[in-house]
């Protein structure tokens, strides 16, 4: 056994250690050393409870093997997984998060003694309100998670699924639910306990859905910041600093993640929650403007443009990362490098479908990472570069932006590529991006548009060059 | 008149909400994909209460309902647990600096 002082300064010393697996994270070379600090602090959180628990006799071996056949599967995922999976991936982790605190959180409620919360049917007020929060959470974490999943796996279409009345009903569940976990704190009623469970488990679908794929990195981070606080919920009824620290953490860091991919798309938060972009728009942007005349090259073209340029500046999208172009990119840039080409990475904070997805794509595919830049860094080096290489990106490219205050996209920041000299724009068909609107720079003068799937063309190129 | 001890983790939460804050603020863009694997790695540490809801209880009695969620708790947290970590040490060992110019 040990006691409870100790047990709580080990509690504390693994939550610094989780600050500093974060804060490891502002840069890359610090970042391999954050990430194993993270890991000792979890071994130290996870040996003192087995300690404190102090029961080594049948169930200690359950846990055991519970703990290897989980890890086995996690560490089979880890190895696995192709990185363009990657946010499928980390929406699957959430909803397991998610879960866990649910089951958690049931588990302290069917048996309160063991957590010294009271007794059953006469559970402390505050542990009831802090594990129906964190169980009500939990479960809408976990279910959000599976559709963001099945969204992200194309198992699930992509595209919002909305019905009138839709956000009045959110918000009557929601508000179920405080009722709910008022009265439970009266009545201590069991059958209460699991409709808020219930509840929240529909909520969580139905807050999701209506959400459509480019709005993906905004949904994930909000998943991310709901399994924070979750967690935290549980800690407190736990009274455990480990969780409350690590709770924490995650939540302010999901709701930054959040904010940033909202700011990158000029949009507000609710306005995302609230509902699809595109399907709300749709209507004024089919204005018959097909007929316009656009220039389509092939990759001899490109491949000319791109050895007689002295900088070229490529702007990977999410059409990237569907067509796994990632190596046949960087081969290319190689070619263009022995040629003395300077070539760089423009990202723009919500290409892909999670924040920073290009740049682990990019990685993989070893391209150092102080060659890619962000939006920021890099805008203003479009006017000076000869060819901009658009290559799976469309809505986050679009001049229109800038132009036009109808426009949906009016005020979102995009990346500058109109002012390269000359613009390719790798494309399968003329088609509209997510965002449901004509990209002006498909017409203009300086662009050429390579109608080939990303992967294939720049194959192409890498031949011609 | 004695503190609850209630508000001192209410303070601790709220500190470590801060701190989260300003580390996070400081992350690299590049990193945000890690960011979000290792943050889903750490919020695993729910598994602390996974095993006391497991664990404790009277011996003999391991398979009541409230430790049967236990269990299941951690199976799902240390899916999370290797998962996450591992894959955040998988990424991360990708970033790799321009090379040095050969001479």
């Amino acid at each position: 056994m040990i006691s409870a002082n100790l047990l709580a300064v080990f509690y504390l010393i693994s939550g610094v250690l989780f600050i500093l697996a974060l804060r490891g994270l502002s840069s890359p070379e610090t970042s391999r050393q954050g990430n194993l600090f993270g890991i000792i602090g979890m071994a130290i959180a996870i040996g003192v409870t087995i300690v404190s628990v102090g029961n080594f006799s049948t169930g200690f071996l359950y846990l055991l093997i519970l703990l290897l056949i989980g890890g086995s599967i996690g560490t089979f995922i880890a190895f696995k997984i192709p990185m363009t999976a990657m946010p499928e991936l980390v929406a699957g982790f959430h909803s397991l998060v998610g879960l866990a605190a649910v089951f958690v959180a049931i588990s302290a409620f069917l048996n309160p003694e063991v957590f010294n919360l009271g007794s059953q049917g006469n559970i402390k007020i505050a542990s009831l309100i802090e594990m129906s929060l964190g169980a009500a959470i939990g479960a809408i974490t976990f279910t959000g998670s599976v559709i963001a999943f099945l969204k992200l796996r194309g198992i699930m279409s992509g595209s919002p699924i909305t019905f009138k009345g839709q956000h009045y009903l959110n918000l009557i569940l929601g508000i179920a639910v405080i009722v709910f976990i008022f009265y439970l704190c009266k009545t201590q009623s069991d059958s209460l306990f699991w409709r808020i469970i219930e509840i929240s488990l529909l909520l969580g679908i139905l807050l999701i859905i209506p959400i459509g794929g480019a709005d993906m990195p905004v949904v994930i981070s909000m998943l991310n910041s709901y399994s924070g606080w979750a967690a935290a919920g549980i800690g407190f009824t736990l009274e455990n600093t480990a969780l409350i620290i690590t709770g924490a953490l995650v939540g302010s860091s999901g709701a930054i993640l959040s904010y940033i991919m909202c700011k990158g798309m000029n949009r507000s938060f609710f306005n995302v929650i609230l509902g699809g972009w595109g399907a709300t728009d749709q209507s004024s942007s089919s204005k018959s403007k097909e007929q316009k005349p656009v220039k389509s090259g092939n990759a001899e073209d490109a491949a000319f443009l791109m050895k007689n340029a002295s900088s070229v500046i490529i702007v990977p999208g999410y059409g990237m990362a569907v067509a796994q172009a990632q190596h046949a990119l960087r081969e290319m840039v190689d070619t263009l490098k022995k040629n003395g080409v300077k070539v760089s990475y423009a990202i723009h904070p919500v290409a892909g479908r999670m924040p920073g997805h290009m740049n682990v794509l990019l990685a993989e595919a070893n391209v150092p990472y102080d060659e890619v830049f962000e939006l920021e860094e890099i805008n203003n080096d479009f006017a000076s570069c000869d060819v901009a290489y658009v290559i799976g990106a469309n809505d986050v490219t679009n001049p229109v932006a800038k132009t036009d205050p109808q426009s949906p996209i009016y005020g979102m920041p995009i990346l500058d590529v109109e002012k390269a000299k000359s613009v390719l724009f790798v494309k399968r068909s003329l088609s509209p991006g997510y965002a449901g609107i004509d990209n002006d720079l498909f017409y203009r003068d300086n662009t050429l548009m390579l109608f080939a799937d990303a992967k294939k063309m720049t194959e192409e190129i890498i031949k011609s060059l | 008149m004695e503190i609850d001890p209630f508000i001192f983790r209410l303070s601790i939460f709220i500190l470590s909400i801060f701190i989260g804050y300003f580390v996070v603020w400081s992350v690299t863009p590049s990193l945000h994909t890690p960011l979000m694997s290792v943050t889903n790695a750490i919020s695993s540490v729910i598994i602390v209460g996974a095993i006391i809801a497991a664990l404790a209880g009277e011996a003999g009695n391991i398979f009541d309902t409230a430790n049967i969620f236990g269990f299941l708790a951690i199976i799902l947290a240390a899916v999370n647990i290797f998962g996450g970590f591992l894959v955040t040490q998988r990424m991360l060992a990708m970033y790799k600096k321009k090379k040095k110019d050969k001479k």
